[in-house]
């Protein structure tokens, strides 16, 4: 479905990625993890055109998108989740949904009810401002946002960042579930181990490289992997 | 009583004007951190292009046609002037910004060849009515009300339809604005598009008081305007209009009273003590930078 072939980003001379190729399956859950600045970010936010590749290709369902707006990447049928969620803090939890199908103009009520139904916190707080939501309710907000555009691929980049274990739980929970509904997933994670059980398929990025991939179980009884990134309690 | 009236009433329509003009800095400023330096003279551009409209066609064409070819106006600033600058320091959008004012200064001494140009009557506007025992413009007296029917609209564009949403989600976060699929070039020159309008009628307001108008002349109601916006909290629509009457009365009141020469001293005082005692204005949020 994502056909990603020797990308490299640099911002502003120094190589963020190097000759980076990684390959989502159609109703998959792919993740990709790796250390602090490994270049996880910049990966996702390349394919959704945030930052412009200097080389390599990305294609998504046989047609090349590198180079395309990003509203055009929206539409191609890909989102992405950011880093920290970034709701809209002055919009209220129903505007940001609303938002998130921007370039939809049919009927909104029954996808509506569907996120609401996934994350029912969000319907009784249907008329807070966002800003004033917790981190793990903003979380579950900048997800519904996502999945009003209607996506074929959701990508997300450390969903988990900054929440209690429990909360995380749901939102592993959710992701699931999503997938489950026929929707593909890319996930970035620093919490390689929740990552990596419910992954099909997964990829190390290691200062810009891919140094490593398979499926989630086998990258979950890797040696290398468990010392690295699975090593001490921290994830649990 | 009846001079008391009379100072309320062109207070109040001063405001009025001011508002127009004021929602044209905070709405840019909202969206990109702005100050647009060139927004006065694109009032004044407003009320030239009508002198020249009225010369050839009707009054009831040449608003129009007027308010028109200033939204046009501001739309090329915006897309020749700052839209190639949208990731340079915004030092450098400020400068392009003065620098687009004096153009538009310069050009039109130009084009008047430095004449003082004499603003038309215009039928209806132009007329005084007898209120309150005294004699006015019908301009000043329907001001107020054209000012509420213009800010209600916009009220209701930005808190209730598709491209208000944008526009408030744009001026928050450009970047995840672009991963909800908006244009944000696009979501910015209708801001400006706006803003230009509002200024234009504005001017058909302000300049019907006057009889000549000159290319400096945008210059000081703009100021008036942009100093209603700081002390409203520049950013907020409401704390524009709001500042915009302050200063429009207290003008007024001013004028009236043995100290006329100062009223916009005690404007730029006003200016001065807003952002030493509350920069962030009456209605203003926290300054804070976009990522
Ligand atoms: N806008 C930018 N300008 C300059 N360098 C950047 C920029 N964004 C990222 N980088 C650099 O690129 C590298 C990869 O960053 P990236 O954000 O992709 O890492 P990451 O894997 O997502 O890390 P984390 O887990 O901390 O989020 C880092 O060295 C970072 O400093
Ligand atoms: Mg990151």
């Amino acid at each position: 479905m994502l056909k990603i072939e020797n990308l490299s980003v640099s911002y502003g001379g120094i190589k963020a990625l190097r000759n980076v190729s990684l390959e989502v399956t159609e109703g998959e859950i792919v993740t990709l993890i790796g250390a602090n600045g490994a270049g996880k970010s910049t990966t996702l936010r390349s394919i959704v055109g945030l930052v412009k590749a200097h080389e390599g290709h990305i294609e998504f369902n046989g047609k090349n998108i590198l180079g395309l707006q990003t509203n055009k990447i929206i539409e191609e049928g890909i989102t992405l989740v950011p880093e920290g969620r970034r709701v809209f803090p002055d919009l209220t939890v129903l505007e940001n949904i609303k938002i998130g199908a921007y370039l939809r103009s049919d009927d909104l009520t029954d996808d509506i009810n569907w996120v609401y139904d996934i994350f029912p916190r969000l319907k009784e707080r249907s008329w807070q401002l966002a800003g004033t939501l917790s981190g793990g309710e903003q979380q579950m907000l900048a997800v519904a946002r996502a999945l009003m555009s209607h996506p074929k691929l959701l990508m997300m980049d450390e969903p988990s960042l900054g929440l209690a274990p429990l909360v995380i739980r749901d939102i592993f929970n959710v992701i699931r579930e999503i997938n489950k509904q026929g929707v593909t997933i890319l996930l970035i994670e620093q919490n390689a181990n929740m990552a990596l059980k419910i992954a099909d398929t997964a990829y190390v990025l290691e200062t810009g490289n891919i140094t490593m991939s398979g499926t989630g179980s086998e990258l979950l009884a890797d040696e290398r992997i468990k010392e690295a990134y699975l090593g001490k309690s921290k994830n649990k | 009583m009846e001079f008391i009236a009379s100072i309320l009433m062109s207070g109040i329509s001063l405001g009025g004007q001011y508002a127009l003009i004021a929602i044209g800095y905070t709405m840019v400023y909202g969206i990109l951190r702005l100050i647009n330096f060139a927004h006065g003279d694109v009032f004044m551009v407003a009320g030239m292009v009508l002198i020249y409209m009225v010369a050839s066609v009707p009054w009831y064409i040449s608003i129009p046609l007027a308010i028109i070819a200033t939204i046009l106006l501001g739309f090329v600033i915006e897309r020749a002037a700052y839209l190639p600058l949208r990731s340079a320091p915004r030092m450098s959008v400020m400068i392009s910004a003065i620098g687009v004012s004096y153009l538009l200064q310069n050009l039109m001494t130009y084009i008047t060849a430095g004449q003082p140009m004499y603003y038309p009557d215009i039928p209806f506007l132009s007329d005084t009515v007898p209120v309150f025992g005294t004699e006015t413009q019908w301009a000043k007296l329907i001001t107020p009300v054209i000012v509420i029917v213009l800010i209600v609209a916009l009220t209701q564009l930005i808190n209730h339809t598709k491209i208000g949403m944008a526009m408030r989600a744009v001026s928050k976060d450009f970047e995840t604005s672009r991963l909800m699929g908006i244009k944000i070039n696009k979501v910015i020159s209708v801001t400006f598009i706006i803003g230009s309008a509002l200024a234009a009628v504005g001017s058909v307001l302000y300049f019907t008081n006057f009889s000549v108008i000159v290319p400096t002349s945008g210059a000081l109601p703009g100021l008036r305007a942009f100093v209603a916006a700081v002390f409203g909290g520049i950013g907020s629509v409401p704390g524009a209009v709001v500042g915009a009457f302050v200063i429009g009365i207290c003008e007024s009141i001013i004028r009236g009273t043995s100290f006329a020469t100062f009223s916009d001293a005690f404007t730029f005082a006003l200016l001065i003590i807003i952002l030493v005692v509350k920069p962030t204005g009456l209605f203003g949020e926290k300054i804070t930078d976009k990522v």
